[in-house]
């Protein structure tokens, strides 16, 4: 690492600075340019689509849409202030609230049981594992149309098996107040048997010959998990979670398919709110202002976890 | 000693977690019985797939299989749907993300595997900054550029934004630092140069490295859907998610569920058959993946 910087190499005493460091600058260069022509390709689709885009967020974020009787013009915060009054943006985000908490801890509970369960290595074992991960193949799209079905009031699959054995039959997308949960069952669905890898693999590097010795020591299972495994799994909950939050804000498909954010804006997530005010209100600053609420926050919380995927990544 | 009984053997390879108490027999129970709840979905769609329209709306979610199967659902939605126009329009989308990146990784993963040069580190956080900013994140902005280059309505526009990986870029570092440097120098010697060492050194040595990104990076596009949903206006250019949706829009009203499990049976199959048969390579990948 430290022979990638510049900065790190000893500077000669004796020659004259302001020459020696341009000549030390136009030398690393021409070092460096066969690196960066290799970096080249990658570092314009980057430019364009990542940090472009960030960019071009903050400024449209600025600007008010054109309408027949003005062009575009600058508002400053108002867009942002707009969203901020937005009570369905205030909706989006309360929602997108209890649908992370509400996806992402049964997903990690369920990866979590599944991965303890499944971790030997066996016919029945891999079978299990490859039914769990099924959904995570599919598109969410077509998760939907099979969810679509099961939760058709009075014919569909709940209702037909389920559903007569309840003295009252919700309309399981039809009922605010029960719409956001049916859609959070798919991505439950949809996610535990992918965050089940992480786990799976977390388990391997529990060391065995500490596990043995807790079990001759007479340690119950419990007490074996609590004080070995899941401190162990640290670095594996911390990953699975950042994942899981980032699933539950830019997983927004089954809402598309199946609820449209309905009823009464019930299942309206932040990215289908962003997508409501580009795309059916033409309304880009708007958008925008959402999108940069949003990315603030995720940014805020992945800097959280930022050090310990670096650290897993390893450096350059 | 011989273990006869198969579910003797079952439970004397559960997790060292739990072996050998009476939890692990409840857990590894609870599991398999979560695992047949996990299939259901799949179950009904096969089934409600081959049941014959005659059987009516109240029969629809019978698990049972009908007795009198039929292929007449998957035959409407072979018609309804333009299905073998959106398999083209998917390949087409996968494949040509996937080519482009394997160029853009490759390049990248070797500067950051044995090159040193000024602003190494900024450069490496510039890319890890793509795997935070999660690119369905900046749809709108990057929506606004796709236009801007005109290329809104083309499946060109729908493949840009994935072009470089950043993702991609640290598995290339990861697997071209773990071959032996004697290798390049030996063709160094012989004067080789970058290109001619990175082709037959590094992507040869790299090519497990390369088909766990190739499954990953296929498999996450090819269930894309919003992002397509928004460049593509054409219905000749709709990737299968973006047709499926349509499809299952129209079906629906019609209350035409067997057609609906059998346009989604159409769409998953694929990727389903090709899961069963590498299973293995598949979940190894994703593990590697860690980040998509």
């Amino acid at each position: 690492m430290s022979l990638a910087e510049p900065a790190a190499l000893p500077v000669a005493a004796s020659a004259p600075p302001r020459l020696h460091i341009l000549k030390r600058f136009s030398a690393g260069f021409k070092a460096s340019l066969p690196a960066y022509l290799l970096l080249l390709p990658s570092l314009v689709f980057l430019a364009l689509f990542t940090y472009g885009a960030m960019g071009r967020v903050f400024v449209d974020a600025l600007y008010a849409r054109a309408t027949p009787k003005a062009p575009v013009r600058f508002v400053g915060l108002d867009n942002i202030a707009a969203v901020l009054a937005d009570p369905a943006f205030a909706g989006a985000v309360v929602n997108n609230l209890i649908y992370a908490v509400g996806t992402a801890i049964p997903s990690i509970g369920l990866a979590l049981l599944f991965a303890l369960a499944l971790a030997r290595t066996n016919v029945i074992t891999s079978a299990l594992r490859a039914a769990l991960f099924l959904p995570v193949l599919i598109p969410m799209v077509a998760a939907s149309a099979l969810f679509l079905f099961i939760f058709l009031p009075n014919v569909g699959l709940l209702d037909y098996y389920i559903g007569r054995l309840l003295p009252v039959l919700p309309n399981w997308l039809g009922d605010p107040d029960v719409a956001l949960y049916a859609i959070m069952v798919i991505t439950i669905w949809k996610n535990a048997g992918y965050y089940m890898l992480f786990f799976l693999a977390g388990l391997q590097a529990v060391p065995e010959d500490v596990m043995e010795a807790a079990h001759l020591d007479g340690a119950s299972p419990w007490q074996r998990l609590r004080h070995i495994i899941l401190p162990e799994l640290r670095p594996t909950f911390l990953f699975v979670t950042v994942i899981a939050t980032l699933n539950a804000v830019t997983q927004v498909d089954h809402v598309f398919v199946m609820t449209q954010g309905g009823p009464s804006n019930a299942t309206n997530l932040v990215l289908f709110y962003v997508y409501q005010q580009a795309v059916e209100h033409y309304d880009i600053g708007k958008a925008s202002a959402a999108t940069l609420l949003t990315l603030a926050a995720l940014m805020a919380l992945t800097a959280l976890s930022f050090r310990s995927i670096a650290k897993r990544e390893g450096g350059p | 000693m011989k273990v006869t009984n198969p579910f003797k053997r079952l439970f004397a390879d559960a997790p060292l977690a739990t072996r050998g108490e009476i939890t692990p027999k409840l857990g590894f129970a609870l599991v398999v019985l979560i695992a047949a709840i996990w299939l259901i979905p799949f179950l009904w769609m096969g089934v409600a797939t081959l049941r014959p329209p005659s059987d009516g709306i109240n029969l629809m979610a019978e698990l049972m299989p009908s007795f009198k199967p039929t292929l007449d659902n998957i035959r409407d939605a072979w018609e309804i749907g333009d299905f073998p126009r959106y398999f083209l329009n998917t390949t087409i989308i996968c494949t040509g993300i996937l080519l482009v990146q394997f160029v853009t990784v490759t390049l990248a993963g070797f500067a950051f595997a044995r090159l040193s040069f000024a602003g190494k580190t900024l450069i490496f956080y510039l890319f890890l900054m793509q795997l935070m900013l999660v690119p369905v994140l900046l749809i709108v902005p990057n929506l606004t550029l796709v236009a801007t280059l005109g290329l809104y309505d083309t499946l060109t526009g729908v493949m840009m934004p994935f072009f470089a990986s950043a993702f991609g870029t640290f598995l290339m570092r990861q697997a071209f630092e773990a071959i032996p440097t004697e290798l390049e120098d030996a063709a160094l010697i012989d004067g080789a140069s970058v290109f001619q060492r990175i082709r037959n050194i590094y992507v040869p040595l790299s090519l497990p490295s390369f088909s766990a990104f190739a499954i990953v990076s296929v498999t996450s596009h090819w269930n894309d859907f919003l992002w397509p949903l928004m460049v593509i206006n054409s219905p000749d250019k709709r990737p299968l998610t973006v047709g499926l949706s349509v499809f299952t829009k129209t079906a629906e009203g019609t209350q035409a569920w067997g057609t609906i499990a059998a346009g989604t049976l159409i769409v998953i199959a694929p990727l389903l058959v090709t899961f069963l048969i590498f299973q293995k390579r598949f979940i190894s990948s994703f593990v590697t993946s860690g980040i998509k």
